[in-house]
C-alpha cells in the first residue's frame, strides 16, 4: 500500500525528517507516536503533499508508484485521506455541497457518472449513522462554529463519505472529551476493510486502546527510532518517552 | 504545489475574455466628438421632441462648467472627451420591426452571448430588451406584458408613445446635473429601457436588459427608468459585455427608479464588461449613476450587483427612502483581478420615519488590484427610528492587491439605530489544501471558497443569474492564487 524509502524532508530549510522508511501493507494499522516536534505532522504532511514540505532525499511509493511529483488532489482521487489535525473552516460553503463536489470528482477520475442527488442523500444519511455525527452539523458551513469534537467527527464522517484506502489520523484524539474518542474510534473501527489502510498519528496511548494498531513506531528528531507491535505503545504509556530518547542518543554516541 | 498554481495562474491569465468578440455589423455613426450640433444630430436623427432636445442641451451645458471628480480612489487617466463617438446604431433597413429585418449577424451575436431573443425565451420567461453600442434593437415579450398593461421597451420608444412618463419621471431621481458623468448621460444618451408597472401589478417574469459595446471608439451611454406604481413588483436584470480592444472606453449610464407606495422593485445587475488584458492595457470605464427613490410609504427598492468586469468602477447604487416604513437594500460583490480597479458601494438616504436600510458588501481583490467599499448612511433629522445595518467585508487574494472601506455615517437624529461591521480577510491556502485534500482543485477550490464568501449576495440573485454569476466570480478569479 504504502512504501516510504529513506524520507528526508525540510521545512523552510530545516530538515525535519532525517531519513523515514516505513512500509504499511493493506489491512493494517500502524500507529506513530512521539514526543511533540519529532516530526510526525511533517511525515503525515509529506504524504498528503503539503507544498511547504520539500523533500530532500528518498521516496514515497503509493500502490507501487512514486506519488512525490504528484499533485494533492490526485493523491486524494487514489485513496489517500488525511483526518486534519486542525480543520478549517470554510464560511458559506455548505458540507452538502463540499462532500457532492468531493465525491463527484472521486466518480469522474473513476470514469464514473456524478451521483444523483437522492443516492447522495441516502448515503449521507448512512454514513452519519455509522459515524455517529449529529444531522445538524451537516446542514451547516464546513466546519463553520464547530467545536473542536464536532470537528473530529466530521473529518471521520468524510473519511466514511470518500472510502480511502490509506487513511492518516494526525492527531484525532487532540482536543476530544473521552465520550467524543470513543466515538470517533467506533467510527475509525467501522471503516475498517481489508484491503484499507490506517495511519494512526498521535503523541498518548489512549486513543490506541480504542484503535489497537499492528504495529507501534515512535519517532524522535526525524527519525524512527523504535517500532514493534501494540505493547511498545502500552510501554511508552507507562514509561514516557525520555528512557527511548536516552537510548538513542546513546547510541549514538556510542557510534561516534 | 508552487509549479502548479503558477501554471493555472498562466493559463487562466492567457485565456481570452469569453465575450471578446468584435461583430461585423453595418453601423451607422457620428463622427467623434461633441459639441452641441453632436447633440442636435443625435436628437434629430432618434425625432425627438423639443422636450428632449432641451434637456438634453440643458445638461450638455452644466456639464461643459463641471470637472471631472477626483474624489474615489482610483487611477484614472485622462479622457478625451472629443475623441469618442457618441452615436453609433445598427443599421437597420426600413419597414417595421420583425425578426426578420433584424441584422443576422447581430442575432448570430446574441446566440453567441447566450441571450434568449428567440423561441427560447418564452421558456426562461424573461423578457428581454437588447442594447447594442446605442440603440435598443430588440424588446420581447412586449405584448403578453401589455396585456397587463407593464410596458418594457427602450426609452427613445417611451419619449415618443408615453411622453407624459418620461417628462414626469426622467431626471426626477438623478437631476442632469447631478455629477458630471450623469449630466453627460442626459446629454448624449442614445437609448436605454424604461419600464412601467401599473398599480397593483405583479411582473409575472423577470425583465431583463442587455448592454453591449460593439464599435471601436465609442461610449455607450444608456439611460435606463423604472417606474413602480403603488402595489406593484418588479425584478429587473441587467447583463452587458463587450470585445476585446487595446483602447479603453467610457459607459456612463444613468438608472432611476422611483417606487410608489407599497411597490417593489428589485433591481439585479452582472457586470461583466471587458476589464483589459492581464497587463491592464484596455478595458471598459464604467461610470454610472444608479439612484432609487422609494418615494411612497412601505415601499422596497432592492440593488444586487455583482460586478466582475471594467478596467474601472465608479458606482454608488442609492436609495432616497422618503416614504415611512420604506425598505432600501443593497447586496454587493465587486472583484477586481489584475490591473482593475473599483470604487463602488451605495447611499442612504433616510427621511421617513421608521425607514430601514441593509448594505452587504463582499469585495474580493486579487492580483495587483483595487477595491474600495464606499458607502454612506445618512439618516436626516425627520427620519424617527431609522434603522441601518452595514456589513462591509474583503477577502484578499495574494499579497499584492488592496481592499479598502471608506464608510461615512451622518446620523441627524437620537432614535437612529445604524450599525456598521466591517471585517478583512486572506483566502487561506489552509482552506484550499483542505479542499484539495478531499479530491478537489486548487481552481475549483477558490471558485468554491469565493462563492461560499459571497453567498449572502448571490442569493439574492434570481436563480438563472445566481448560476451565471456563480461562474463568473470563478472565471475572473481562476489562477489568482500563486
Amino acid at each position: 500500500m504504502l512504501k516510504i524509502k529513506n524520507l528526508h524532508a525540510n521545512i523552510e530549510g530545516k530538515e525535519i525528517l532525517k531519513g523515514i522508511d516505513l512500509e504499511v501493507r493493506p489491512g493494517e494499522v500502524h500507529a506513530i507516536m512521539g514526543p511533540n516536534g519529532s516530526g510526525k505532522s511533517t511525515l503525515a504532511s509529506a504524504i498528503v503533499g503539503r507544498d511547504y514540505v520539500e523533500i530532500t532525499e528518498g521516496d514515497i511509493l503509493y500502490m507501487g508508484e512514486s506519488i512525490l511529483e504528484m499533485p494533492p488532489e490526485e493523491r486524494a482521487l487514489k485513496g489517500i485521506f488525511l483526518s486534519f489535525q486542525y480543520p478549517v473552516e470554510i464560511p458559506g460553503v455548505s458540507m452538502v455541497n463540499f462532500l457532492r463536489a468531493a465525491i463527484n470528482e472521486q466518480r469522474k477520475y473513476r470514469g464514473l457518472d456524478p451521483m444523483s442527488p437522492s443516492d447522495f442523500l441516502k448515503l449521507m444519511r448512512e454514513k452519519k449513522k455509522l459515524v455517529g455525527i449529529d444531522s445538524a452539523l451537516t446542514n451547516r458551513s464546513v466546519n463553520e462554529g464547530f467545536s473542536g469534537g464536532e470537528k473530529k467527527k466530521n473529518e471521520i464522517f468524510q473519511m466514511a463519505m470518500l472510502e480511502p484506502k490509506l487513511s492518516i489520523l494526525d492527531e484525532t484524539d487532540s482536543g476530544l472529551d473521552i465520550d467524543a474518542l470513543r466515538v470517533v474510534a467506533q467510527g475509525v473501527n467501522a471503516l475498517k476493510r481489508p484491503d484499507s489502510s490506517t495511519i494512526v498519528i498521535t503523541h498518548y496511548q489512549r486513543l490506541l486502546n480504542y484503535i489497537v494498531p499492528d504495529f507501534v513506531h515512535v519517532l524522535y528528531k526525524g527519525r524512527i527510532i523504535r517500532s514493534g507491535g501494540k505493547e511498545l505503545a502500552l510501554e511508552l504509556e507507562e514509561k514516557g518517552y525520555d528512557w527511548l530518547k536516552e537510548e538513542y542518543e546513546n547510541s549514538l554516541n556510542g557510534a561516534l | 504545489m508552487e509549479k502548479d498554481q503558477d501554471k493555472i495562474l498562466r493559463e487562466v491569465t492567457d485565456s481570452e475574455y469569453k465575450y471578446g468578440f468584435v461583430s461585423d455589423i453595418e453601423m451607422d455613426m457620428l463622427p467623434k466628438g461633441l459639441n452641441e450640433d453632436v447633440i442636435r444630430e443625435i436628437s434629430k436623427r432618434k425625432e425627438e421632441p423639443e422636450y428632449m432636445l432641451e434637456f438634453r442641451l440643458k445638461a450638455f451645458r452644466k456639464w461643459q462648467e463641471m470637472e471631472m471628480p477626483h474624489w474615489a480612489h482610483l487611477q484614472i487617466p485622462e479622457i478625451d472627451f472629443q475623441d469618442i463617438i457618441y452615436y453609433a446604431s445598427p443599421k437597420k433597413k426600413e419597414g417595421p420591426k420583425s425578426l426578420d429585418e433584424v441584422d443576422p449577424e447581430l442575432l448570430k451575436t446574441f446566440e453567441k452571448l447566450g441571450i434568449p431573443l428567440e423561441e427560447q425565451e418564452r421558456l426562461a420567461g424573461v423578457a428581454v430588451d437588447a442594447i447594442v453600442d446605442s440603440v435598443s434593437v430588440k424588446t420581447t415579450f412586449q405584448d403578453t406584458l401589455a396585456e397587463l398593461g407593464i410596458i418594457f421597451c427602450s426609452i427613445s420608444e417611451a419619449i415618443h408613445n408615453h411622453p407624459d412618463l418620461v417628462k414626469k419621471y426622467l431626471g426626477s431621481v438623478v437631476p442632469y446635473n447631478d455629477n458630471y458623468y450623469a449630466a453627460l448621460n442626459a446629454a448624449v444618451f442614445s437609448d436605454g429601457s424604461f419600464c412601467y408597472i401599473p398599480k397593483g401589478v405583479r411582473s409575472p417574469m423577470e425583465l431583463s436588459s442587455y448592454f453591449r459595446i460593439n464599435a471601436a471608439n465609442t461610449g455607450q451611454f444608456e439611460r435606463t427608468l423604472i417606474i413602480a406604481e403603488e402595489d406593484s413588483y418588479v425584478s429587473y436584470l441587467e447583463g452587458c459585455t463587450a470585445p476585446m480592444r487595446d483602447e479603453n472606453q467610457l459607459h456612463a449610464a444613468v438608472v432611476e427608479i422611483i417606487a410608489l407606495e407599497n411597490a417593489e422593485v428589485k433591481y439585479s445587475t452582472v457586470q461583466n464588461w471587458y476589464p483589459g488584458d492581464k497587463d491592464g492595457k484596455g478595458g471598459i470605464f464604467n461610470f454610472v449613476t444608479k439612484r432609487g427613490i422609494c418615494k411612497g410609504d412601505h415601499s422596497k427598492i432592492s440593488w444586487t450587483q455583482v460586478e466582475t468586469g471594467s478596467a474601472i468602477t465608479w458606482k454608488y447604487p442609492s436609495t432616497i427612502l422618503k416614504g415611512d416604513h420604506s425598505t432600501a437594500e443593497f447586496y454587493s460583490v465587486a472583484v477586481t483581478n489584475n490591473f482593475q480597479q473599483a470604487d463602488t458601494g451605495t447611499k442612504m438616504i433616510h427621511l421617513g420615519k421608521h425607514t430601514k436600510s441593509t448594505i452587504v458588501s463582499k469585495g474580493i481583490s486579487a492580483g495587483q488590484s483595487n477595491n474600495s467599499y464606499r458607502g454612506l448612511v445618512k439618516v436626516q433629522k425627520g427620519a424617527l427610528n431609522a434603522r441601518n445595518f452595514s456589513q462591509c467585508d474583503s477577502l484578499l487574494i495574494g499579497d499584492q492587491c488592496g481592499a479598502h472601506t471608506f464608510p461615512y455615517l451622518e446620523v441627524g437624529n437620537k432614535t437612529a439605530v445604524v450599525e456598521h461591521e466591517a471585517t478583512t480577510s486572506k483566502i487561506g491556502e489552509d482552506q484550499i489544501f483542505y479542499l484539495n485534500q478531499r479530491g478537489i482543485s486548487t481552481e475549483d477550490a477558490i471558485g468554491m471558497i469565493v462563492n461560499g464568501y459571497a453567498r449572502e449576495v448571490l442569493n439574492q440573485l434570481p436563480m438563472e443569474f445566481a448560476v451565471e454569476a456563480q461562474k463568473l466570480l470563478q472565471i475572473s478569479l481562476e489562477g489568482s492564487v500563486g
